[in-house]
């Protein structure tokens, strides 16, 4: 059968990168600037993430992590492998070991995206930042997650910085944004 | 799959968007499911753009057809449809006696009111899918009992 050559099965990341991209692009229609898409991408990835974080115990059986070192190792080798099919590394750690960097040699949310020209602002994948954000404070860390480095905006490799701020007490209720 | 769990994660927050930045009433919320199905529209067109650029390769109708139905849905939604009715005049009925999109909402009549928010998406990846494929359609859905669902595609004849 002619149709078994390549290109003849849509993997489930195609779904979500490109229902993204959709998102993206509808939110710069209903937004006057990139701050605001960004602010909204971050509090949708919030939304995500807390509820991620169960689905993602629920998959990998990790056990809690005993310092903030452990936890990079598993969000990097657990969790973006097993939801985006990449292994970022885990580099750049502050001295105090409270800050590291993920770096991502391709992101796959970002195939065939490029930002258009008056978008210099936009920080396409912010998403990512959210869920991170979100699913660390259902198991107590709140920390602070940006984008260091982005292939869109012209730069060799993406960088995600994770910096942990301070330990969440277990009877303060989250909830969405 | 987890990256299934993640897409449809991120649908459910495309869907509460939508229906957060609208006004409250009745009107709206035609205007979000017409929103979402458009959506899934542009979605689908890129996927099917990205799975096959060969057009010429469907005979007829019912090829392209038997495509979004077998390949295109399997591919898209992680399972076969149950079954597939025509009247043979450009009117088909897929059936899904399990669909992902409805299972995390309830099962039975439970949340009824809400599961065409769930489905407007998907009609639009297939409206999209055939679109690119050179089919013009308006693609509807239908549920009495979740997660089972119908999906309406009606082809517009060109005359």
């Amino acid at each position: 059968d002619h149709r078994q050559a390549r290109g003849t099965s849509i993997n489930n990341s195609e779904l979500f990168t490109l229902t993204y991209g959709a998102l993206v692009t509808q939110l710069c229609k209903d937004y006057e600037n990139d701050e605001e898409v960004n602010k909204q991408l971050d509090k949708m990835g919030y939304n995500i993430g807390v509820r991620l974080i169960e689905d993602f115990l629920a998959r990998s059986s990790v056990g809690r992590c005993q310092d903030f070192r452990e936890t990079a190792d598993v969000i990097a080798k657990v969790a973006f492998k097993m939801y985006l099919g990449i292994t970022p590394s885990v580099t750049n750690w502050s001295p105090a070991g409270d800050e590291f960097s993920l770096i991502l040699e391709s992101n796959p949310l970002v195939d065939f995206v490029e930002l258009p020209d008056n978008h210099s602002n936009l920080v396409y994948s912010n998403l990512l930042c959210g869920v991170l954000r979100g699913a660390l404070e259902m198991v107590q860390m709140a920390v602070e997650v940006r984008f260091a480095q982005d292939t869109l905006r012209g730069d060799n490799v993406t960088e995600i910085r994770m910096k942990f701020i301070k330990r969440i007490e277990e009877n303060l209720p989250a909830g969405d944004e | 799959m987890a990256d299934e769990a993640l897409f449809q994660f991120l649908h459910n927050e495309v869907i509460q968007y939508v229906y957060k930045s609208a006004e409250n009433g009745e009107m709206e919320n035609g205007r979000c499911v017409s929103k979402l199905e458009h959506l899934g529209f542009r979605v689908g067109q890129g996927l099917i753009e990205r799975f096959t650029k060969d057009t010429s390769r469907f005979k007829d109708e019912l090829d392209v057809m038997k495509f979004i139905c077998k390949d295109y849905w399997t591919s898209v939604f992680k399972k076969q449809i149950d079954n597939l009715r025509t009247n043979h005049q450009g009117i088909y009925v897929l059936q899904d006696n399990k669909f992902r999109l409805l299972t995390q909402l309830s099962s039975g009549k439970q949340y009824l009111e809400h599961a065409p928010k769930y489905l407007a998406f998907a009609c639009g990846l297939v409206r999209g899918g055939l679109s690119n494929l050179g089919v013009r359609s308006i693609v509807t859905a239908e549920v009495s009992v979740m997660p089972a669902c119908d999906i309406r595609i009606m082809i517009k004849q060109v005359n």
